[in-house]
């Protein structure tokens, strides 16, 4: 491998922030991938920048930073409407030091294909200064399994360059916490409240994942920004391919999930410990993966936690733990012990 | 002498006479104009545009990336991310498909993208109905496109090829729409002149020129575009205390068209020969008329043929082919109006509940004029009814009677319609 090195990424006291991501043209090095926290900490700079409007706790931002230590050179970001979107870019104010563009909510993937697509075209006249353009899409639930699931599977069936990032905070977060097509069934939101009657959203997640997985482009994965490394990693892959990407990250929303600031990270891990969201990737050579902490309970499952342990700490799991829901509890446990085991069955290297 | 006889350019014997219909007269235009990015979806009469683009694409006779979208709202998007990237882009459309990309047809606007886009007129459902008319183009006529119409399939080429340029124009900055009357363009084969490749890729000046832009956190002007080397954020939220002064942003840019408009039909009759009016507004036979029509579109044409009969009659009669509907030429309009007795307005759309929009232009225009012309509305050629030139005498005949009496008793007439 030869010797890469890094553009000028350390801070300089006093430079503007945004100077650490300029890409001049004919930059041809590629940032090197460090798995380090502490050197990640100090040569790093994430292309989200403090100042954004996120909530307290919000790990939709920490989902945009990991990724963006996973760049390999020049990127321009496509976001779909939505709070990541609305909070960081707030004119005239911008927190985004890498160029990014937001048009509406349910046409990211289009947009990236565009973007894509112009890319190529300058490259083959000889208008690009650089050898390639990473494009990465940032999108909500419901801008991925809703209302933007026809231009995000259209352009995954044309095979556009680019790597979709879905931070999926299981419901309409930035409009007030609606149900979506990506809200887990019994959740509580604000068109699916827990009633006397009915208890919260009474279909199940869509298994937006499989379906990209479906669509046989060159790489899907789960992750989460919790297991950061695991994700660094994955978005490097993502990129990495000739082609489409999907990665699907669960992204916690305590305003919406209900739960103090201070545990969005743990809720995450928990997500994963109890195979309420099992990591794993997918390529067309090697079939499903798991990766991280699925990997190792998968191979004791004595690691693998009860569902009760994802819900209680979240507000809109809360009627879910009454006694006269007990029922419902058990249900939630099959649901997810039966996706979880359908994982196990696919995935190459899981033990048999 | 005739030593002062104009020559073009290019005279006519350097242009290549063909025939073809107006959607591949388009197609035509697009392939000469050195574009990046064509993004489309199939909707009848648009189809053949992208069709006939799509050869060129897999025979290898552009550079072009196209992009066969999932749906119109795709197009649209497509194109709007192409156009940010840096990107000469183009797509084309009608009715059903404008509608269905209309939210983002506003947005490319407001993000200031030259995207230039054929809209082969049709009407709106329901009824369903694939044939003529020209709600599509009013159903946008509030986006901040600039709208442009055209008669015959050699203004059709003619004018996507200037749209480019009009659309670039470091002055304007803007997307372009050129309407086409599905069929009676989009489908009839006409004869008209090409010009050679080099000669339209000198005229655009080439690929696609960037903007540059002063933006607060650089210290030099940037490149109007997604770029690495100079990152800027596209598509921002904007609240109450900036959103009303970027939309009158947009309405100052949009005051800069009509001498760009002008300027390049000026620049396209020193090339090729051939101009349309002042490229805004085409006035036939106007000067002395008593009666003038005001028409958009292939309709003009049959409307120009009786008027150029009955002139050579001895009638004072004129029309008034608008040719860019946006930024609408208000105060042309009342100076070319001015000493007109009435004015028969035709609009190929119908808003129900109000008038048509090209009437309320005119009636607009007209306002504040000392002595006001009479003022008529004619709804004519819904879902591609025809308009022979019986039905335009029949029209004439009817407003002699109205400016003979000096009064209007319906407003709003039907033209062709059983009742
Ligand atoms: C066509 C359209 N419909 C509705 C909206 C309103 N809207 C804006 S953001 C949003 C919800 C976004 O939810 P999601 O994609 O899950 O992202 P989150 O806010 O949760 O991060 C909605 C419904 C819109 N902008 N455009
Ligand atoms: S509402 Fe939820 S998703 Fe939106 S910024 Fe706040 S925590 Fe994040």
């Amino acid at each position: 491998m030869t010797v890469q090195t890094l553009p000028e990424f350390p801070v300089k006291k006093g430079e503007p922030a945004y100077k650490v991501w300029i890409f001049e043209p004919g930059w041809k090095g590629e940032i090197p991938l460090n798995f380090n926290l502490r050197q990640l900490a100090e040569q790093k700079r994430p292309v989200l920048l403090p100042g954004h409007r996120l909530c307290a706790g919000c790990t939709a931002p920490l989902v945009v930073k990991l990724a963006s230590f996973a760049l390999r050179g020049p990127t321009i970001f496509v976001n779909a409407t939505g709070c990541l979107e609305v909070a960081s870019t707030i004119f005239p104010y911008t927190s985004w030091a890498a160029p990014w563009i937001h048009v509406a909510f349910e046409n990211a993937a289009a947009v990236a294909g565009g973007v894509e697509s112009a890319i190529k075209a300058l490259k083959k006249t000889g208008r690009l200064p650089y050898d390639h353009v990473d494009v990465i899409v940032f999108a909500g639930d419901g801008g991925t399994f809703d209302i933007g699931f026809q231009a995000l599977s259209g352009m995954a069936e044309r095979g556009h360059d680019v790597l979709y990032i879905l931070y999926d905070n299981e419901a309409y977060m930035n409009t007030g916490i609606q149900r979506s097509g990506g809200t887990p069934q019994f959740a509580s939101t604000t068109t699916s409240p827990a009633g006397e009657v009915i208890p919260g959203k009474t279909q199940a997640k869509k298994p937006i994942a499989d379906i990209m997985v479906a669509h046989r482009i060159p790489y899907v994965a789960t992750a989460t920004p919790a297991h950061w490394m695991d994700f660094m990693k994955k978005v490097r892959r993502g990129l990495e391919v000739n082609g489409p990407a999907f990665i699907h990250a669960l992204s916690d929303c305590n305003r919406g999930w209900r739960h103090e600031t201070d545990i969005s990270v743990e809720i995450m891990r928990r997500a994963v410990d109890t195979c309420y969201f099992p990591l794993w990737e997918w390529t067309p050579e090697q079939g499903y993966m798991l990766t991280d902490r699925s990997l190792a309970i998968a191979r004791n499952p004595a690691l693998k936690q009860p569902i009760e342990k994802y819900i209680e700490v979240q507000g809109r799991f809360r009627h879910l733990l009454k006694p006269e829901n007990k029922e419902l509890l058990k249900q939630f446990q099959e649901y997810v012990d039966k996706v979880w085991e359908d994982l196990l069955r696919r995935a190459s290297n899981a033990p048999k | 002498m005739e030593k002062t006889v104009f020559k073009p350019k290019i005279p006519i014997e350097k242009q290549v006479l063909t025939t073809a219909n107006g959607d591949e007269a388009v197609a035509y235009a697009v392939k000469q104009s050195y574009v990046d990015v064509v993004a489309a979806y199939p909707i009848t009469p648009q189809t053949i545009i992208v069709e006939k683009y799509s050869e060129f694409v897999n025979d290898g006779l552009v550079h072009t990336e196209f992009i066969p979208v999932e749906s119109e709202h795709s197009a649209m998007s497509a194109c709007v991310g192409a156009a940010a990237a840096g990107a000469r882009a183009f797509t084309a459309t009608s009715s059903q498909g404008l509608a269905l990309m209309v939210e983002i047809v506003y947005i490319a606007s407001a993000l200031r993208l030259p995207i230039v886009m054929a809209v082969v007129n049709r009407a709106l459902s329901a009824p369903i109905n694939i044939h003529n008319d020209h709600s599509d183009a009013y159903l946008m006529r509030d986006s901040g496109w600039i709208q442009l119409f055209v008669e015959n399939v050699q203004e059709t080429y003619d004018t996507t090829i200037q749209a480019f340029k009009i659309a670039e124009d470091p002055r304007v900055q803007l997307p372009v729409a050129v309407n086409l009357d599905g069929f009676f363009l989009s489908h009839t084969l006409e004869n008209f002149y090409m010009l050679p490749d080099d000669t339209v890729y000198e005229f655009l000046g080439g690929p696609r020129k960037l903007v540059n832009v002063k933006v607060d956190y650089f210290s030099e002007e940037v490149p109007l575009v997604l770029n690495p080397a100079r990152p800027l954020t596209f598509g921002s939220l904007d609240l109450y205390d900036y959103y009303f002064e970027h939309k009158v942003q947009q309405v100052e840019a949009m005051k800069n068209v009509p001498p760009v408009v002008r300027e390049i039909n000026e620049e396209w009759y020193k090339l090729t020969g051939r101009r349309y009016g002042d490229g805004v507004v085409d006035a036939y036979g106007v000067e002395d008329a008593d009666i003038v029509i005001v028409a958009m579109g292939s309709g003009a044409g049959t409307i120009r043929s009786v008027v150029k009969k009955l002139r050579e009659k001895g009638e004072k009669i004129g029309l008034l082919k608008i040719r860019m509907f946006r930024p609408f030429p208000y105060s042309d309009i009342a100076e070319i109006l001015s000493g007109a007795k009435i004015v028969a307005v035709m609009d190929k759309a119908i808003g129900p509940g109000s008038f048509g929009a090209l009437y309320e232009d005119i009636a607009v225009s007209l306002y504040d004029l000392d002595e006001r012309p009479l003022l008529l509305d004619y709804i004519y050629g819904l879902g591609g009814r025809d308009l022979p030139p019986s039905l335009v005498y029949r029209m004439i005949e009817e407003v002699k009677k109205d400016l003979e009496s000096k009064s209007v008793e319906r407003k709003i007439r039907y033209l062709g319609v059983r009742e």
